[in-house]
C-alpha cells in the first residue's frame, strides 16, 4: 500500500485510531471477496480501490481541491449530483457501514439510533475517515428523523446544508422538490463560486445518466439464468460508485458489463445450476457493510438484485435531457428523483410495484427484506411488503440487523432455513 | 438408505438424538444437557449411539450443528422441527410453535414442508432460558415453577428483557408476593410473548403444535392455548421433534 500517513495527518485525522481500522479491512476483503472462485476479471478495479479505500480516492479529491474545486459530501440518493457537477464541484458519498464508528456516534446519539446514522456521526467526530475530513460541505436531507437530528450535531463541526425532501408524491410535492433543487443550486454556486448554466447542467445530467445506464447494464446481466457475477461483487461496485469519479465509474461499469455479457454468451456462471436467487430489499448497505450478502452467498444462495439505495434506487430512471431552461432542467431532475421509492414517503406503493416487477425481471426465488436496527420506516414497511409479496406467491424472509457481528449465527440459521424452504 | 437414520439436535440447553430404522420407526432417543461444549456433547452422543452410527447416516441440527464432525450433513433446526412435527402429528397443514432454550420459532407446515417461519431475535424473552432464570431466582426447578403457576393469579411482569424481568421478580419477592403468583406472572409473560409472535403466522383456524423442551409443561400449554384461542397439542416426543426431523432428512440422503 502506498504511504498515505502524511496526507491523513494533513487533513487532521487521528492516525493511530485509524490504524486499528486499517488492520481489520484486509481480512474482511479477503474473506468476503478474494476467497470467491471464478470472479470476473474486471473486478480488479474495485479490488484495488477497496484495498486502498482511504488512500486513492481521497488523494485525488485533495488534488482537485488544490485546484480550487469544492467537495460536497452526501448521505442520500435524493441529493442530485448533477447540480454539484454543473458547478464544477465534486460529490462524494459519506454514509458509513462499519461497527468501528458506532461507539463514537453513540457518544453523542441515543443508543436507539440506527447504526448508519451512528457510524456516520462517529466517523466525523472520531476523525478516522478521510472523506468526512475532506468534504468542504455536507449535504443532508430530511429522509428520516434520526438523520435530521444528527445533521444538527454534525452542523456544529462542519458546514452543513439540508434539503427538505417532501414526504408525499403529489404534483405539488414534485414542484416543491424542484424548488428545493433550485435553492440547492444557488447554494452550490455560492460555495463553488461558479455559475450553473443550462449548458453545464445539461452536460452534468448526461454524465450521470451515462453512469446510471452503465450500472443498469451490470444489473441486466444478473437477470440471466446464467449468473455471471456474485451479489457481493455487485454490492462492492455500487458502494464504490458513490465515491468515485462519475466518468471513471461509467467506464469501469461498462468494462465489467462487457465481460459479464461475454460470460453469459459462453455460459460462465459463478454458481451451480439450481442455486436459489435472492432479491435483497430494505435499508441501505453502506461500505463496508457486506454482512448479509456474505451470509446469504455462503448459505447456498445468490443475491441477484438489491432493491435498496445501494442498489436499484441509485440508478433506475433517467433524467430527461431535453430541458431548455434551468427551470425545465430542475423540473426534469425533480421528476426523476421523485420516482425513487424511499420508505420516508407515504404512501409508498411504488416500492411494492418495483419489487413485484423486479422479482419477475431478475427471476427471483425468494426475497429477504432487511432493516437496520431502529430504522423505523423500513421496519414498519415490512408488513405491507411481506403481505404483497406473499399474495403474489413469493416467499419472504424479514430480518433486522445492525453492523455488529454478534447475530451472525442467528442470521445464518434463518437464512439457511429460508434457502432450505425454497428448495423444498 | 443405510440401516439407520440418526438425527442429532444440539440445542443451546439440551442435546437430543433420535434413531429411525428402515421403517422410519423411532428406535432410540437420547437427551443430554449440552453443557459448555457442543463438541464434547456431540462426542458423548457418538459414543452412546456408536452401534447405530456405524450402520447409519447422520444429520446434525440446532445451534451446535457445526460441532458434529461425524455428521454427513447439517440442516437448520427450522427445517428439522417442521419435518419432525409433521412426523409426530401428520396433519396436512399446521403451525408449529417451538419454544427452545434460547429462541422461539413459529413454523408453518403444508404437506410436510416449511412454507413460512418466524424466529425471535437475540433477546431471550419468551424462551426456555427465561423460564430457567426465573425458576432459579425463585429457588425452583422449571417444572415446579410451571406447576406452581397453575395455582397463582393476578401478578404480572411488564418487562420483555430477561435481565430487567428478573429485577421485577426480585421486587415482587421483596413486596412479599406469593410464590405461586410470581410463578403465574413468569409463565404469563412467556405465553404473551410467544402468542404475540405466533399471531403473525397463525391462520384464522386450526390447532397449533407445541414442540421443544417446554411442551411437557401442561399448564404452559393450556395457557398458550387460551391466549391463542385454539387448542395447542403436543406429544411425549415433542422435545425430540428437531432430532426426529434431522433423522428424516438423513433417511432421504442416500435414497
Amino acid at each position: 500500500m502506498a504511504d498515505y500517513v502524511e496526507m491523513w495527518k494533513n487533513i487532521g485525522m487521528d492516525v493511530d485510531m485509524h490504524d486499528t481500522l486499517c488492520q481489520v479491512l484486509p481480512t474482511a476483503v479477503g474473506d468476503v471477496f478474494l476467497s470467491q472462485e471464478n470472479r470476473p476479471k474486471a473486478m480488479d478495479f474495485w479490488d484495488l480501490v477497496i484495498s486502498e479505500v482511504h488512500g486513492i480516492r481521497p488523494a485525488e479529491l485533495i488534488e482537485e481541491q488544490k485546484k480550487g474545486r469544492k467537495v460536497f459530501g452526501t448521505f442520500c440518493v435524493y441529493v442530485p449530483d448533477e447540480v454539484v457537477i454543473a458547478a464544477n464541484g465534486i460529490v462524494t458519498g459519506l454514509c458509513s457501514g462499519s461497527q468501528f464508528w458506532v461507539p463514537a456516534g453513540e457518544a453523542v446519539l441515543p443508543k436507539s439510533t440506527c447504526p448508519l446514522v451512528k457510524a456516520s456521526v462517529g466517523a466525523r467526530l472520531s476523525r478516522t475517515c478521510p472523506f468526512f475530513r475532506i468534504a468542504d460541505m455536507y449535504v443532508g436531507e430530511t429522509t428520516c428523523d434520526g438523520k435530521k437530528k444528527a445533521y444538527e450535531i454534525l452542523g456544529e463541526d462542519v458546514p452543513m446544508y439540508v434539503m427538505d425532501v417532501p414526504q408525499m408524491k403529489r404534483a405539488e410535492d414534485i414542484a416543491r422538490w424542484k424548488d428545493e433543487i433550485a435553492a440547492f443550486a444557488k447554494k452550490v454556486e455560492e460555495v463553488t463560486g461558479n455559475r450553473i448554466t443550462v449548458e453545464k447542467l445539461k452536460e452534468a445530467i448526461h454524465l450521470i445518466n451515462e453512469k446510471r445506464k452503465a450500472i443498469q447494464r451490470v444489473y441486466d446481466c444478473r437477470k440471466s439464468e446464467c449468473l455471471p457475477i456474485s451479489g457481493r461483487d455487485v454490492l462492492l461496485m455500487i458502494q464504490i460508485a458513490f465515491f468515485d469519479d462519475p466518468a471513471r465509474c461509467t467506464q469501469m461499469c461498462n468494462r465489467l458489463a462487457d465481460e459479464l455479457e461475454e460470460r453469459i454468451r459462453n455460459g460462465v456462471s459463478v454458481v451451480p445450476k439450481g442455486t436459489k436467487r435472492i432479491l435483497v430489499t430494505g435499508s441501505p448497505m453502506s461500505i463496508p457493510n457486506w454482512k448479509l450478502h456474505q451470509i446469504i452467498e455462503t448459505s447456498g444462495a445468490a443475491v441477484v438484485c438489491e432493491e435498496m439505495c445501494t442498489g436499484t434506487r441509485y440508478f433506475e430512471n433517467l433524467v430527461d435531457e431535453g430541458g431548455k431552461t434551468l427551470e425545465e432542467q430542475f423540473m426534469a431532475l425533480s421528476e426523476r428523483y421523485m420516482k425513487t421509492n424511499c420508505a420516508c414517503f407515504t404512501p409508498n406503493k411504488g416500492r411494492i410495484d418495483d419489487l413485484l416487477r423486479m422479482v419477475k425481471e431478475y427471476k427471483v426465488d425468494g426475497v429477504i427484506d432487511t432493516s437496520l436496527k431502529f430504522c423505523c420506516l423500513y421496519d414498519t414497511e415490512k408488513y405491507v411488503v411481506s403481505r404483497a409479496l406473499k399474495e403474489a406467491g413469493v416467499p419472504v424472509l424479514s430480518l433486522e440487523t445492525d453492523y455488529a457481528d454478534t447475530d451472525a449465527e442467528q442470521l445464518r440459521t434463518r437464512i439457511g432455513a429460508f434457502v432450505e424452504m425454497l428448495h423444498a | 438408505m443405510k440401516k439407520f437414520a440418526i438425527g442429532i439436535d444440539i440445542g443451546s440447553t439440551c442435546a437430543k438424538a433420535a434413531v429411525l430404522d428402515e421403517k422410519k420407526d423411532l428406535k432410540e432417543k437420547l437427551l443430554l444437557p449440552t453443557g459448555w461444549s457442543s463438541a464434547d456433547t456431540a462426542e458423548e452422543i457418538r459414543r452412546r449411539l456408536a452401534s447405530y452410527i456405524e450402520e447409519g447416516t447422520v444429520v446434525a441440527t440446532g445451534y451446535g450443528r457445526v460441532c458434529v464432525p461425524y455428521a454427513d450433513k447439517s440442516v437448520t433446526e427450522i427445517t428439522c422441527h417442521g419435518k419432525g412435527a409433521d412426523y409426530l402429528y401428520q396433519a396436512k397443514s399446521m403451525t408449529v410453535i417451538d419454544i427452545g432454550g434460547q429462541d422461539t420459532k413459529i413454523i408453518r407446515i403444508e404437506s410436510g414442508n416449511v412454507t413460512d417461519f418466524l424466529m425471535n431475535d437475540k433477546c431471550s424473552a419468551g424462551t426456555g432460558r427465561f423460564l430457567e432464570v426465573m425458576a432459579n431466582t425463585l429457588g425452583l426447578r422449571t417444572e415446579e415453577l410451571c406447576e406452581l403457576a397453575s395455582r397463582g393469579k393476578d401478578a404480572s411482569i411488564s418487562s420483555m428483557c430477561t435481565v430487567f424481568a428478573e429485577s421485577e421478580v426480585i421486587s415482587l419477592i421483596g413486596r412479599g408476593e406469593k410464590r405461586e403468583n410470581i410463578a403465574f406472572a413468569v409463565v404469563d409473560s412467556i405465553v404473551k410473548k410467544v402468542a404475540a409472535q405466533a399471531m403473525h403466522l397463525l391462520p384464522p383456524e386450526g390447532e397449533a403444535v407445541l414442540t421443544g423442551g417446554l411442551c411437557e409443561f401442561q399448564y404452559l400449554r393450556s395457557s398458550l392455548g387460551k391466549a391463542l384461542g385454539r387448542e395447542v397439542v403436543s406429544s411425549p416426543n415433542g422435545r425430540y421433534a428437531g432430532a426426529i426431523g434431522a433423522a428424516l432428512v438423513a433417511s432421504k440422503l442416500e435414497s
